[in-house]
Parts: C-alpha cells; structure tokens; sequence
C-alpha cells in the first residue's frame, strides 16, 4: 500500500485568522531588495516586520583599507538614485578635515551638481508614486529629463548612475561647454514639464483619494524617528542640513524650505515636488553665478591641494613635483592627518552624515555613514499598521527606500 | 539666547560633577567622554533639560580600539538640538569581553535600528533593547565582522582560483 503524504500545518494554523504575506525581497512593489513580512487580516495590515541587508556590501570594512579617493565609487552605491550628493558628501567630509578650502567657483558648480541630483531622485521617486497608484504616464514622460540630467552628469564626469564625480577639492576636469548647454536646455524645458507633470497628480481626484490619510506620521514621532529630508518636512518640520548648517556655500543662495502638515504620503509627494522647483531656483541662481566669473577664473575647478588632487598629465612628465604627488596620490600613499570629523549633506532622502576617524594612517580607521534610508525605513510598521495592503505599497514609494542606502 | 558649547559643557559638568571628560572641540562640535553607566542619565538629562533640549538622535555607531584593555568598544552617540542646532558627540567605553551598554530604545524610536546594526557589527550588547539581533549580516553569522581582528582578504593572495573573476 502506497504511503500516505499529508502536509503538515503548524499547530493553530487553520483556526488562525490572519494571513502572512512576504512583500518583497523580489516583489516588483518593493523597487528594491527587501523584504516586508506582513500580517494580513483580510487586506488589513496587522502587523509589518521588516527585512534588511540583502544587499549588504560591507563599505565600512571596505573603506579601512581603502585610500580616499578609492572610497568615492563606495559612496556612490548609497542612495543610487543621486549618486553625486553622496560624491560631494564624501568629498566635503575629506575636505573639512584635510582642511582644504575649496574656490567659490567650484563650490557653485558642486551645488548645480547636487541640485540637478536632488531633482532626479525626486523625480523618480514621485514618478514612481504614480506608477503605484495605477498612472504609468507621469513616469514615462518625466524619465526623458532624468535622461537629460544623466547626459549633464556624463558631460561633467563620463558616467550617469554610479558617477565617482569629483575629486578632494573640486572636479577632475571643467565643466565643458556641452555640460552647459545641456544644463541651459534642461533648465529652459523642465519647467514646463514639472508643470504639466504636477497638473497630472496634484488635483487628481483618484490619486488624493489614493495618497491622502496614508502613511501619516506626526512631527513628534517623525523625529523620535530620526527622519530627516522630504519625509520629516512632509510632517511639519522645517529641518534642512542646506539652511541648518551650510556646506558648499549654500548660505549665498534663496530658496524655501517646503513643509507639509500631516506627513502623509500626498504631503511627501508635495513635498518633494515644490523641492524640484526650490532646486531649480538654486541652479538658476548657481548657474548665474559660475557665468560671472571672467578670464582665468572661469577656468577654476579645483583648490589647490597638492596633495590630494591629481596633477595635470602634462606637469607629471616635465615637473618632479607633480610626479611625486602623482605617484604618492595614485598608490594611496598620503597620510591622513589623525582626527574625528562628521559632515553632513542634505541628500534627497534627508540627512546623509559621515562619521570619519583617521589615526594618522594611509586609509580611514573608522568610516560610518549615517545612511537616513535605513533610520527612517524602521517607522514603515508603524506607518502602515492598520492600512490597507495597496496603500502599504504606496506608503513604500513615498518613502523613497533605497535598498542601497540602507544596507550600506 | 544663543546655546554656545560652553553653556552645554557647563550645564553638563554642573549635573555630572566629576564624572565626564576628555573635552573637545573637534571641527567645532563638543565631544566628550562619559562611563557607560551614565549614557542614559546623560541622554535623558540633555533630552529634559530645558536649554539643551537635545532631542534629535543623528548618529549611533561604534568604533573597535583593540589596544585599549578594558575599553576596546566605544559606542559615539551623535545628538542635535534643531531649535537651536547645536551638535554634540559623547562617547563610552566598554570592555570586549562584557560589552553590555543600555539602550536608548525607549527615549529614540530611532535607535533601535542603529543599535541593532552596532550589536551585528561590534557586538555590543544593548541591555534592554527589544529585539537585539543582527540586522544586515545573516543570523547565521558568528562573529562580529567590523573588529579590527577580522582584516579585509589579502589581494596577493595565491591559494584561491580566481580564474573565473579575472585575477587568475
């Protein structure tokens, strides 16, 4: 007689009335790896526990035996979506404590540099928000000037999602002259479009029935949180490291912090949308800037810091000087002055901190990057418990998870 | 009235007479040292005081001093007043053999997370925290990746077919 096979339940579980769900690490919701186990009592959410670290890559460990300008490409895989702020943010901690002091000029190219990454990472995480609402059109039209912002980034460095941009005390090269064309066209067409685009969504009856009232969080517990960037804005606080304390020159600059009130997720969508046209008015301003500078100085685009920053080729093979740092530069063989910095950037999901200790040797002694993706990703129980499963999904976007930043 | 570094130094040094130490001014945030009893009577103390009101957890990590006996694990708490935004950085020691520090779970909703991630890393162990376990390695894992006793792969190393990966 054939054996019978009988498919074990765990105790309880057919009295049980909840159901379990994993969302996520490969769910197409998820825009990323990670994994969301949910407990569902028909489409409400009981409980969420939270999944983390599929892609972990061990940068801290990596970046202790790694020279400075090696750590770059480390940085850029954080937040992917605006790989340069994370470039610039790492490049600004090394600067503050090597104590080099960058000129204006690079300085505001930095800032349209940052800015134009703020604006393609917002723009793709509203975007996105619409795909999860059911509009797929948003996503597909903004996409062109992401697209547009890439050229910019492969003008300035020669790459568009992981940039390794910029060196310690400037760029690698000027900017060309493309680069800046490319930027005038972005900035003479993208208005229009961010309009068009907020026509679609702002009033849209099915999408604030879709956003409103979910994902809500207070200001209180949004700070208890730690969140930073559009989502503690979102809830009513005005917190910004930009205006909080200024890097890259950014106190030369106007511009408004937008605040939500009920930190939902039409509140970050807002949010994030009136921070594209903040963003804008800064590389207006920026961009305004730069072009005053005249004659030699419009060919500036790195401090003078021998040291850190590779010498011209031509100066390398006529000059011993330039050889040296060439060759000391390129080995990873500069000391780092011993000392403990943190630095923080206003990157497009909130606060991105290095917390940098050097003991006077080739490679940082300890590198911690306070990722505000991972702090922030901890209130998604919270957010959602009580939520309907489809707005769960959307409260995901509008959080803008990126997997990379927050496994680090 | 403007919050400087020397308010808070005094504040604290009024509150904690003698028990805190090694001030400094790097880049020109206030850091100091605290035993590791005290970091929640110290976090407490500048969350309720109503000058300091440092309410803001930035940044919690830990950093492995493997030559130090007694003190190999420091734990750096990074705090921030947004009202009057002013940073401040303290640390405490603990020994690698008993790491047991307490947590801030209950004052910071954020640092459960953190903690989680510097007890995967460092194995520190949050007295009292609710869900100590590792969050970004496996749980699998056995030791504690991010102490110095543990160094990145030798990239001369011979004894391993890379053939496939393009070092062979």
């Amino acid at each position: 007689m054939q054996e019978q096979h009988h498919i074990k339940l765990p105790e309880g579980s057919i009295e049980k009335s909840t159901t379990t769900l994993n969302l996520g690490p490969t769910h197409p919701a998820t825009h990323g790896v990670f994994q969301n186990i949910l407990e569902l009592d028909g489409e409400r959410i009981v409980s969420a526990e939270q999944t983390i670290g599929y892609i972990h890559r061990a940068f801290e460990k990596i970046a202790e035996r790694r020279p400075l300008y090696q750590i770059t490409p480390l940085t850029d895989r954080l937040n992917y979506c605006s790989s340069p702020i994370n470039n610039m943010g790492w490049h600004l901690t090394c600067e503050k404590l090597l104590n080099v002091k960058t000129p204006k000029r690079v300085d505001y190219l930095r800032i349209i540099i940052m800015e134009l990454a703020r604006i393609s990472d917002h723009l793709v995480c509203n975007s996105v928000v619409g795909v999860d609402s059911g509009a797929y059109t948003g996503f597909l039209y903004v996409m062109q000037y992401r697209e547009l912002i890439y050229e910019i980034y492969e003008e300035v460095c020669g790459s568009r999602l992981t940039t390794n941009m910029g060196r310690i005390g400037g760029f690698e090269r000027n900017f060309s002259n493309a680069a800046f064309e490319k930027l005038e066209r972005f900035q003479a067409e993208y208005p229009a479009v961010l309009k068009e685009f907020e026509n679609l969504f702002n009033r849209n009856r099915i999408f604030m029935d879709r956003t409103m009232g979910t994902g809500g969080i207070g200001p209180e517990r949004a700070l208890n949180y730690g969140f930073t960037g559009p989502n503690l804005r979102a809830a009513g606080v005005d917190y910004d490291v930009r205006v909080h304390s200024p890097y890259s020159s950014y106190e030369d600059f106007d511009f408004n912090i937008p605040v939500g009130k009920t930190g939902d997720n039409y509140d970050r969508f807002l949010v994030r949308n009136q921070e594209m046209w903040e963003s804008l008015k800064i590389i207006d301003q920026a961009y305004r800037k730069v072009k005053e500078f005249k004659g030699v100085e419009a060919e500036i685009f790195h401090a003078d810091a021998p040291e850190y920053f590779l010498p011209d080729k031509n100066d390398v093979y006529t000059k011993m000087e330039a050889l040296i740092w060439h060759f000391k530069i390129v080995m990873g063989e500069t000391e780092i002055p011993p000392g403990e910095v943190y630095q923080s950037v206003e990157g497009a999901n909130g606060e991105l901190g290095f917390y940098f200790i050097s003991d006077g040797g080739r490679a940082p002694y300890r590198l911690h990057f306070r990722r505000p993706c991972f702090i922030y990703y901890q209130a998604y129980s919270e957010l959602t418990k009580g939520s309907m499963l489809s707005d769960a999904v959307l409260t995901m976007s509008s959080l803008n998870l990126i997997a990379g930043e927050m496994d680090a | 009235m403007v919050l400087t570094n020397e308010t808070v130094k005094e504040r604290l040094l009024k509150h904690f007479e003698g028990q805190l130490g090694r001030f400094e001014e790097p880049f020109g945030m206030l850091s100091f040292e605290a035993p590791k009893e005290l970091n929640l009577k110290i976090m407490q103390f500048l969350y309720d005081d109503e000058e300091l009101r440092f309410q803001f957890l930035t940044d919690l990590t830990a950093v492995h001093y493997p030559h130090q006996p007694g003190r190999e694990l420091a734990i750096v708490y990074h705090l921030h007043n947004l009202k009057d935004n002013v940073r401040i950085r303290f640390r405490i020691y603990t020994s690698i053999e008993k790491p047991d520090v307490f947590t801030v779970t209950k004052l910071y909703a954020a640092a459960n997370w953190m903690e989680r991630e510097t007890y995967d890393f460092f194995g520190v162990n949050f007295i009292g925290h609710p869900n100590l376990k590792r969050i970004l390695n496996v749980d699998e894992m056995d030791y504690f990746p991010l102490r110095k006793e543990y160094p990145l792969e030798d990239q001369t190393r011979t004894d391993k077919d890379d053939e496939m990966f393009g070092r062979g």
